[in-house]
């Protein structure tokens, strides 16, 4: 886009996409770089060095178009880079891989097959992205542009239909029209909890106020959780889309975006594009000329998880302490500053866009009954490819587990898989072919959270590994409810001597009486799901909690300082290793 | 009105009324801990959970409002556990050094168990705090005790603005107190001790002066004097099981007499000549101002150290403002220690004067290096209303069966315009019965010489009073309507003082006391005080006014006998050394270097 230049209507908007277009017709190449936090703490930045000098080198400046995208979804194999228009995926780059690659496949458009993805199960390699497990069979709506374009380009977003919906919906459609819109595509916030977006906005859209506020919630905290850094990281454009078309529906004038102040990255491309959407017009004043005025700003957390909730994150907005507050009023009737204010989910946001322009129908198609659309996981753990991945709703743990992730890493047998984080509970190979959406995980004990999924193997201590969130979810207590504060420090001193071999008859009986109390008085979510992990392992696994207790074994050899081990030759314990991939600090 | 079930029964509630109001009023007890009615309801302990049909989870009732139709139980199985355990965490960070705790049998945490029937310790584990600040003369904050119910909070920050107190950290290691667990000494703590009046257990408590003050006792070289504020009278009562408002002035003179103190003397003498000082203070700056010289108006009364402790971190440069008076017990120290010294020929530094104070801001006054005269300090001891009823217990005296004596002569005298300083307005209206007299030679124009605008516990009142055909030394004010404003509690102080900061206070006159109601439910008054118990203290204080004889103080005969034979006039020579002082600027942060150390930053 020309320096300078403002998107006055809908026309202008059109000409910045066509002219974007004629100027990309020159590139015969694209050459998608991931640029995400997971890829360049495997040093992406020298990579794209690399490449940008060999491209100089082989004269392919005028041939070869370089994007650095946000995250392309393999997380375990990163360094990645695509190359457009044949879609093949090169990985476990480095700088010293790069200028083969580039003389073989941009000079002389032979694909360097030993450098692409390889299926360990196939003991093959699958160059192209479409042909492989991982991606093949996903649904990509929220993550439409994760990974493809440039993440820090303005015109790159609205080439691929960006700010469309946006203007449909200003241009041509009253607010109570998106709300119906949005409500009957069958939406639910994907923050957690699963509220319908659409009934959410429709109720601040009818609570009269002349000052109303849209917050985008991106204060993810679940350990295990990167979808919503992925896409502030790789498409900021959409979130800022999403929120101009909630306040307009609602009737918000200022918006807020509060990211946790651990996603620098996240924060930095949200400021870019905020700043490119003020100066092309897209936030500010009298916005394509139609009197609707919006902008946002970010606020940064200070660690605490608390404020992912939603009326602790207005407190800490409010530049108060960060506490729940007692609900009712909801929101959405009494939020920021006492104003209406409708708080919606980074994934949640970027949902939106593509279901006004595709239109409530085409997104409803997929999913469930229960729950609609599609929704990204991000799966680590004991898996052969661990990444982000976006799947129809309804989909199985065992589709996600054998066939997207490739199965079990070293052959090793699946044990559980821990949903929803600390407030979720585990998912055990009984329930793999339950088809996942909100409903259905509740029915089996746990929930599904903002979609991760941390896969552990036979090797791994249960008891361990709730000891890891149990600390996780003590040292995150607001401290405020006796329950929570309290309650939840106990149980991590129960199955701490649990794991030290000091667990005593009447342990788990005494977990259990803690953890329904703390589910049944705490004030907020926090409290009221913070036993779950404990809990959901006692119904499971509950011979592994008497075995450590009875007869001082740990099956997964990792509580190394019970009277005997296991498994000889495993002597050495380490806190929880599959949770240790995913640890947030 | 909304009609509801609880435990079985129908019950109708007021709209807006909470599950645990609306059970009170029907005679249905829910326990409950963290709750401090009309002040703090913020369910912390969840000590009042209740089961709601309908509701997944069990809900504090503290602060659930009623709903039509709802069906409440309190007594449940499930309910029961709930509470059960709660308390039983509660309890498992909490010392069990009961019997060595100050609040041993007055702590509300020990009453709720017993009420539970907890018999064994089922979690125990860590315990989350050990520290304990004693860095001031007045407050002492054991954290170990503390069990995070945040009344103090609420009250610090929501009652008197002051906020020093508040909840620092999360998870199990959360504390209670300054930010950064700095000492009270160093922040901008005004020790109004409004918070050791909340606490339920021994978290929060005035600095203990009762081993002091026996020790005087104790010595014989030492001749012990002690003296008691006017709002001392209408509360001790309490502390031996009368109803709240009972006067107990005789007896509590018998009692401090068998304690064995040698003379016992009354603030209130004191307080009579504060008005005398003050009243001509604020002519005096009225005299200058409508005389176009310099005069600093409005005049802000300086008898509540808990006040003057805020306005010296909070306005630092309207200082000038408040009037030069000591307080009336540091007034009657210093007298004591020159005045009446003299009479009696004792070498003034064998007399320790103790006073009896509502407050625990006092016990920091006496400490400040202005009050004191001749080298010796104007009064040595300050025991709270709660540390003299400890006393009197302690002495083995039966308070109820005690005859009832007068105050010793000639500094225990005093008039009904003194006893009414214990309550918000009773300042301003002894000043005004005063000065009206003065200015006008006409007794002040108010019913029974009440200014009924200014007498109760609402934040701020104001008042006009128009001066017609004044005397000839007062001819400036013919015509002149002063206005006054009082305020009680350190939130309404501050909208008064932005008011005067910013130059747009239309006032004369300004009463502030520190805490809600003044003396009479100040920081050292017995526990527990809400505005029923306010109300109460405060009729038994203008009914003591109502039923004297002499009722203004230019009339008390002492304090006149006392400007002919040692002070000479108001506002003296003698006056200005012994009675006014001065005041000093402060920071929020006492000493910024200081606590930039203490909590280990550059």
């Amino acid at each position: 886009m020309t320096k300078g230049m403002r998107i006055r209507n809908l026309q202008e908007l059109e000409n910045v996409r066509k002219q974007y277009d004629e100027k990309q017709k020159k590139y015969q190449y694209r050459v998608a770089v991931c640029s995400g936090t997971g890829c360049i703490s495997s040093k992406c930045e020298d990579v794209r060095d690399a490449l940008l000098e060999a491209i100089d080198k082989n004269g392919l400046a005028e041939k070869v178009f370089v994007s650095c995208t946000g995250c392309i979804g393999l997380c375990s194999l990163g360094p990645l880079m695509a190359v457009y228009p044949e879609g093949v995926l090169y990985t476990e780059l480095t700088p010293e891989l790069i200028p083969e690659i580039v003389k073989s496949h941009l000079v002389n458009g032979e694909i360097k097959t030993e450098n692409t993805y390889f299926d360990v199960k196939k003991k093959e390699h699958v160059p192209h992205i479409n042909d492989i497990d991982f991606f093949k069979d996903q649904v990509r709506i929220s993550l439409r542009n994760c990974g493809y374009i440039d993440c820090t380009s303005l015109e790159e977003y609205i080439a691929r239909d960006g700010y469309q919906a946006f203007a449909r919906a200003l241009l041509e459609m009253k607010p109570a029209e998106v709300v119906r819109e949005v409500k009957s595509s069958g939406l639910r916030g994907r923050g957690g909890a699963g509220f319908p977006t659409g009934v959410k906005w429709e109720s601040t859209l009818n609570t009269p106020g002349k000052e109303k506020y849209i917050i985008c919630n991106a204060d993810e905290g679940i350990p295990g959780s990167y979808m919503d850094k992925a896409l502030l990281e790789g498409d900021p454009h959409t979130i800022i889309e999403g929120m101009l078309i909630g306040a307009y529906a609602v009737g918000a004038t200022s918006g807020y975006a509060y990211i946790r102040a651990e996603y620098p990255l996240a924060v930095e491309r949200l400021d870019i594009a905020i700043n490119q959407a003020r100066k092309a017009g897209l936030l500010g004043v009298n916005i394509l000329g139609s009197r609707f005025d919006f902008d946002i700003e970010i606020r940064t957390g200070a660690g605490a998880f608390i404020c992912g909730e939603e009326t602790a994150m207005l407190q800490s907005i409010e530049g108060l302490r960060g506490e729940p507050r007692q609900k009712p009023p909801l929101p959405t009737e009494s939020g920021l500053f006492g104003k209406p204010t409708v708080i919606n989910n980074v994934e949640t946001l970027a949902s939106i866009p593509p279901i006004l322009l595709n239109g409530p129908a085409w997104y409803s198609a997929f999913g469930t009954e229960d729950t609609k659309g599609t929704k990204i996981f991000s799966l680590s753990g004991n898996m052969v490819n661990n990444g982000l991945i976006e799947v129809p709703m309804g989909v199985t743990l065992r589709k996600i587990l054998e066939e997207i992730s490739g199965g079990m890493k070293d052959n090793k047998t699946f044990k559980a898989a821990q949903t929803g984080g600390p407030s979720g509970g585990c998912i055990t190979s009984e329930f793999l072919d339950t088809p996942l959406d909100f409903s259905s995980m509740q029915k089996i004990g746990t929930i599904m959270g903002s979609g991760d999924f941390v896969v552990m193997d036979e090797d791994t201590c249960m008891i361990d590994m709730v000891k890891y969130f149990m600390e996780f979810v003590q040292e995150e207590s607001c401290g405020r409810c006796t329950s929570c504060r309290i309650g939840t420090k106990r149980m991590l001193e129960i199955i701490e001597r649990i794991t030290l071999g000091e667990g005593k008859e009447g342990d788990v009986e005494l977990l259990e009486e803690l953890g329904y109390t703390i589910q049944e008085t705490s004030a907020c979510g926090l409290g009221q799901t913070a036993p779950n992990s404990v809990l959901s392992t006692i119904r499971y696994f509950r011979d592994e909690y008497n075995e450590h207790i009875r007869n001082k074994h740990c099956r997964g050899g990792i509580c190394t300082d019970l009277a005997q081990v296991s498994r000889a030759g495993k002597t050495e314990g380490q806190p929880c290793k599959v949770l240790q991939l995913t640890t947030r600090r | 009105m909304q009609s509801l079930t609880i435990n079985n029964k129908k019950v109708t509630a007021e709209e807006g009324m909470t599950i645990l109001e609306a059970a009170k009023k029907n005679n249905i007890f829910i326990p409950h801990f963290c709750f401090l009615e009309g002040i703090h309801q913020v369910g912390s302990c969840r000590i009042c959970v209740v089961e709601i049909e309908g509701v997944k989870a069990l809900q504090p009732s503290c602060s659930t409002r009623v709903k039509e139709g709802m069906v409440v139980h309190s007594n449940t199985e499930r309910v029961k556990k709930a509470r059960r355990v709660l308390y039983e965490l509660m309890l498992s960070d909490h010392p069990k050094d009961c019997l060595i705790c100050k609040r041993n049998q007055t702590c509300e945490f020990q009453k709720l168990g017993e009420l539970l029937g907890i018999e064994e310790y089922r979690f125990e584990g860590e315990q989350s705090k050990t520290y304990v600040d004693d860095s001031s003369p007045s407050i002492i904050r054991d954290t170990s005790k503390c069990i995070l119910c945040r009344r103090c909070v609420t009250v610090c920050n929501e009652i008197q603005g002051v906020g020093v107190l508040n909840v620092q950290g999360r998870s199990f290691k959360t504390v209670i107190g300054p930010a950064h667990q700095l000492p009270l000494n160093s922040v901008n703590c005004t020790y109004c001790g409004q918070c050791t009046v909340v606490c339920p257990v021994g978290a929060l408590q005035e600095r203990d002066s009762t081993h002091t003050v026996w020790q005087a006792l104790f010595d014989k070289s030492k001749r012990v004097i002690i003296q008691t504020a006017p709002a001392i009278r209408a509360a001790l009562g309490e502390e031996f099981g009368y109803e709240p408002g009972t006067l107990v002035t005789g007896k509590m003179v018998t009692a401090l007499r068998d304690i064995g103190f040698d003379e016992v003397f009354d603030t209130n003498f004191a307080a009579d000549l504060t008005i005398l000082e003050e009243g001509n203070e604020l002519l005096k700056r009225l005299a200058d101002a409508f005389a176009g010289k310099p005069a600093v108006l409005p005049m802000v009364t300086s008898c509540s150290p808990g006040w003057i402790k805020y306005v010296e971190h909070t306005f630092p440069e309207e200082l000038d403002h408040i009037s030069t008076c000591k307080s009336p017990h540091m007034m009657l120290g210093a007298l004591i220690k020159s005045y009446y010294a003299k009479k009696i020929k004792v070498d003034p530094k064998d007399i320790f004067v103790v006073s009896v104070m509502p407050c625990t801001a006092k016990k920091f006054e006496i400490t400040r290096p202005e009050m004191k005269n001749g080298g010796y300090p104007n009064v040595d001891a300050v025991l709270t209303t709660r540390e003299l009823a400890r006393m009197i217990k302690d002495a083995g005296i039966q308070f109820k069966t005690l005859e009832d004596s007068r105050f010793d002569s000639p500094l225990g005298l005093s008039t009904g315009a003194a006893d009414i300083f214990a309550a918000t307005g009773g300042v301003m209206e002894a000043a005004l019965r005063t000065v009206y007299e003065v200015v006008t030679g006409r007794e002040l124009p108010f019913g029974g010489l009440h200014v009924t605008p200014i007498i109760g516990l609402e934040q701020i009142k104001t008042a006009e009073i128009t001066i017609t055909d004044p005397v000839e030394a007062y001819k400036f004010l013919d015509g002149v309507t002063v206005k006054i404003a009082v305020t009680s509690g350190l939130m309404g102080a501050k909208q008064l003082m932005d008011e005067v900061s910013s130059g747009n206070s239309p006032y004369h006159f300004i009463e502030v006391m520190g805490c809600p109601g003044g003396c009479i439910s100040g920081g050292g008054q017995p526990r527990p005080t809400n505005n029923e118990i306010r109300q109460k203290r405060l009729l038994a204080i203008y009914s003591e006014d109502d039923h004297k004889q002499l009722r203004k103080s230019h009339e008390n005969p002492f304090v006149i006998k006392l400007y002919e034979d040692f002070l000479g006039e108001p506002l003296g020579h003698k006056s200005h050394e012994l009675l006014h002082t001065h005041y000093t600027k402060r920071n929020h942060l006492v000493d910024f270097q200081e606590c930039a150390e203490t909590i280990g930053i550059r």
